[in-house]
């Protein structure tokens, strides 16, 4: 099954990549078929993922920021090829990674790994610690056995672990120390990618900092690139380099962490900024907070035009009849929302921030 | 907030486990009170008995292995450690209620919601099938969620994360209790969803009176909900007072920490990102506790003292450390001794 995409998303993205780049993902969809509801009636289609395209610079941190359902983790299973690819290209360095079966395939999973969200159901409880490090060393036949005890040490060392600790079991960790196993089982084969789903969403707030500080000291130390996956806007302003907001499997915004986060332009990046609850905020905070009525809708039948219509305080009829395209209103800077404005050569948001 | 008696007060609450190491106190000279119409925050990691304090109150601590080993939970003045079984059923999910962090795990999946919230109307308000469905309706009604009437027949599976919460809060407000327990009731949940929901308590609680013993790790939710905070580690409370005290002069350096530890939306725009402020380390566990404070090992300011006595409740004043105070902010720290009095 193949969707068409607008001539303008399939050409202006690729403008942006350069030889830096290290993952380029064009025209991205996930498709998921339904059960046909009715005997004569045509099989639903779950659109997860729905004509996303990026590109991440080697090196770098490429922050997805969406509310649950809106394809952030499909996007990021997709790249990991985790995930069928109804269509689309996926391009890791030199590799189209798309194109890639079989062997060639697994070999090329040496090249990126990733990092779940939930510390706890990611590590199997039968296994040492370890073990669960060693295993993809083992499985990619990197190195001499001996060698690979020395690495599995040294991973350890990196993430903030003693050594001696790889004897233990998962349950004899803490929820923090469960995720630092993960990463230095991601980091094992010396990935280029490591896409990081959530990370930290699940841990304490004073852990969520140190797993936070770890994962920006490795990228410094090791030079890794990161597929940031989070709903958290705090959060990922702390560690991004550039961001992309979905929702609804489409990407409503994409730019550089400073001119973003100076500047939000979606009405729908507003409200998930204006979501988050701040110290300083408080209760004023709360009550001039953006209201985002309901839920997200059903990415079976997405509405024809701008996806967020139903739910931005600022739509317009002509928004719900007809599906904004993705526009570079500043260089790097782009954004899907018709009541974007330029106003002497600046984009004006639609929905400020309110100011506390 | 009301300044009358308190409608729960909470005083030297102690539970210990029996494990095979011997029997391990997980709260420890727990003192605290809410007063009718507030909203009370416990902030603390996990594992430093913040849920285990929600449980005690309700008497819901499995036990065995776990009782409660002293102290009393003044409920309108009646103590609740006290009070038999039956008793207990009359005043869990009726006058006192509870919302857990995992909407999915803590609705029954084979039951429709209707019939769920119906469940406490028909046990405790006495209602017949027919009126707990309309009273049901209209709970639903109030916490937001839309075509009440279809809802009602459905399960939990066909709801959304956001909506099993409101499902789960309707539930524990319809016998209009008053003291709703809200353990971590945002965790599981997107930061948009949580907006919702903390909006829903507001108001909620602006218009049924009910008193609000919110648990959370994340002081911006403390800061957005609070009239009073409680910071707590390795099962004591360390500290005490308003939200505007507590948040503005942290007396303890845990609760520093946790405010530090929080990424502020904004802070790459004046100035370069520096790395967050973490507190290094983990909780101990209740077996490395030792003499002394149990946040030594992780304290920027740790003193000798610190390793030899538990230190007391100083009253710190409304500018920190230093002034005299009135007596309702107060730390558990040593770097309060100068001329501190010692009030617990």
């Amino acid at each position: 099954m193949r969707t068409m995409a607008s001539p303008i998303e399939q050409l202006a993205p690729t403008a942006l990549a350069s030889s830096n780049t290290l993952l380029s993902v064009r025209d991205l969809h996930v498709h998921f078929p339904r059960a046909k509801s009715g005997w004569f009636q045509p099989p639903e289609v779950v659109k997860a993922v729905d004509g996303v395209s990026f590109d991440v610079t080697r090196g770098t941190t490429l922050a997805i920021v969406g509310e649950s359902g809106s394809g952030k983790t499909t996007t990021a299973l997709a790249v990991m090829r985790l995930s069928p690819v109804t269509s689309g290209h996926i391009q890791l360095g030199d590799t189209d990674l798309g194109a890639l079966e079989g062997e060639a395939l697994r070999q090329a999973r040496t090249r990126l790994q990733i990092i779940f969200q939930d510390p706890f159901s990611s590590l199997n409880p039968r296994e040492r610690a370890g073990a669960a490090v060693r295993a993809p060393l083992d499985l990619m036949q990197v190195g001499t056995p001996a060698q690979r005890t020395e690495r599995v040490a040294e991973l350890f060392k990196a993430v903030g672990l003693r050594p001696e600790q790889q004897h233990l079991f998962p349950h004899q960790f803490s929820g923090g120390q469960r995720q630092r196993i993960n990463i230095a089982r991601a980091l094992a084969t010396n990935p280029e990618l490591v896409v990081c789903d959530e990370p930290v969403s699940a841990l304490d707030i004073a852990i969520r900092a140190q797993i936070l500080n770890l994962l920006a000291r490795l990228q410094r130390e090791l030079g890794l690139t990161y597929l940031f996956i989070s709903h958290d806007m705090a959060v990922v302003e702390h560690i991004c380099d550039d961001i992309a907001v979905m929702y609804l499997g489409q990407i409503v915004e994409r730019g550089p962490r400073k001119a973003f986060f100076a500047n939000p332009l979606h009405p729908y990046s507003v409200a998930l900024m204006s979501a988050v609850p701040t110290v300083h905020g408080g209760r004023k905070h709360a009550a001039q907070r953006i209201k985002l009525s309901g839920d997200p809708p059903s990415p079976i039948n997405p509405p024809a035009g701008c996806r967020f219509a139903g739910r931005c305080p600022m739509a317009e009829p002509a928004c719900v009849a007809e599906l904004p395209p993705l526009r570079e209103v500043v260089p790097g800077h782009w954004v899907r929302c018709r009541r974007v404005d330029i106003v002497d050569g600046l984009p004006r948001a639609p929905l400020q921030m309110p100011t506390a | 907030m009301s300044t009358t008696a308190p409608l729960l007060q909470v005083e030297d609450l102690r539970v210990e486990f029996k494990t095979r190491r011997g029997k391990a106190l997980v709260l420890n000279g727990v003192d605290f009170q809410i007063r009718g119409g507030e909203t009370l925050c416990v902030v603390g990691e996990s594992g430093c008995g913040k849920s285990m304090t929600a449980l005690a109150l309700l008497r819901l601590i499995p036990s065995p292995p776990g009782r409660i080993s002293g102290g009393r939970v003044l409920f309108q003045g009646e103590d609740l450690v006290q009070a038999d079984e039956a008793r207990m059923h009359k005043v869990r999910g009726n006058r006192i209620s509870m919302i857990f962090q995992e909407p999915m795990t803590s609705l029954n999946p084979v039951f429709k919601v209707g019939d769920q919230i119906g469940e406490s109307l028909r046990l405790h308000a006495g209602l017949d099938a027919a009126a707990a469905r309309a009273r049901t309706i209209e709970m639903l009604q109030q916490v937001g969620i839309p075509a009440p009437e279809r809802r009602v027949d459905e399960y939990p599976h066909q709801l959304s994360g956001g909506m099993r919460q409101r499902v789960m809060i309707a539930m524990a407000l319809a016998c209009r209790p008053d003291i709703l327990i809200a353990d971590e009731p945002t965790t599981a949940l997107d930061v948009t969803v949580q907006a919702q929901i903390f909006d829903l308590l507001r108001d909620l609680q602006r218009e049924k009176g009910t008193a609000i013993l919110l648990i959370t790790h994340d002081m911006g939710a403390v800061a957005e909900m609070a009239d009073r905070v409680m910071v707590m580690y390795a099962g004591r409370v360390i500290e005490q007072g308003t939200t505007e005290q507590v948040l503005s002069h942290p007396g303890h350096p845990y609760t520093q920490g946790l405010i530090d530890c929080l990424p502020e939306l904004g802070s790459s725009l004046q100035h370069e990102r520096a790395e967050l402020a973490e507190i290094r380390g983990v909780v101990p566990s209740i077996w490395e506790l030792g003499s002394g404070c149990a946040f030594r090992e992780r304290c920027p300011h740790a003193m000798a003292r610190c390793a030899e006595q538990v230190p007391p409740m100083f009253a710190t004043g409304e500018h920190g450390a230093l002034a005299t105070g009135d007596g309702t902010h107060r730390a558990a720290c040593w770097l309060h001794t100068q001329d501190q009095m010692v009030v617990a």
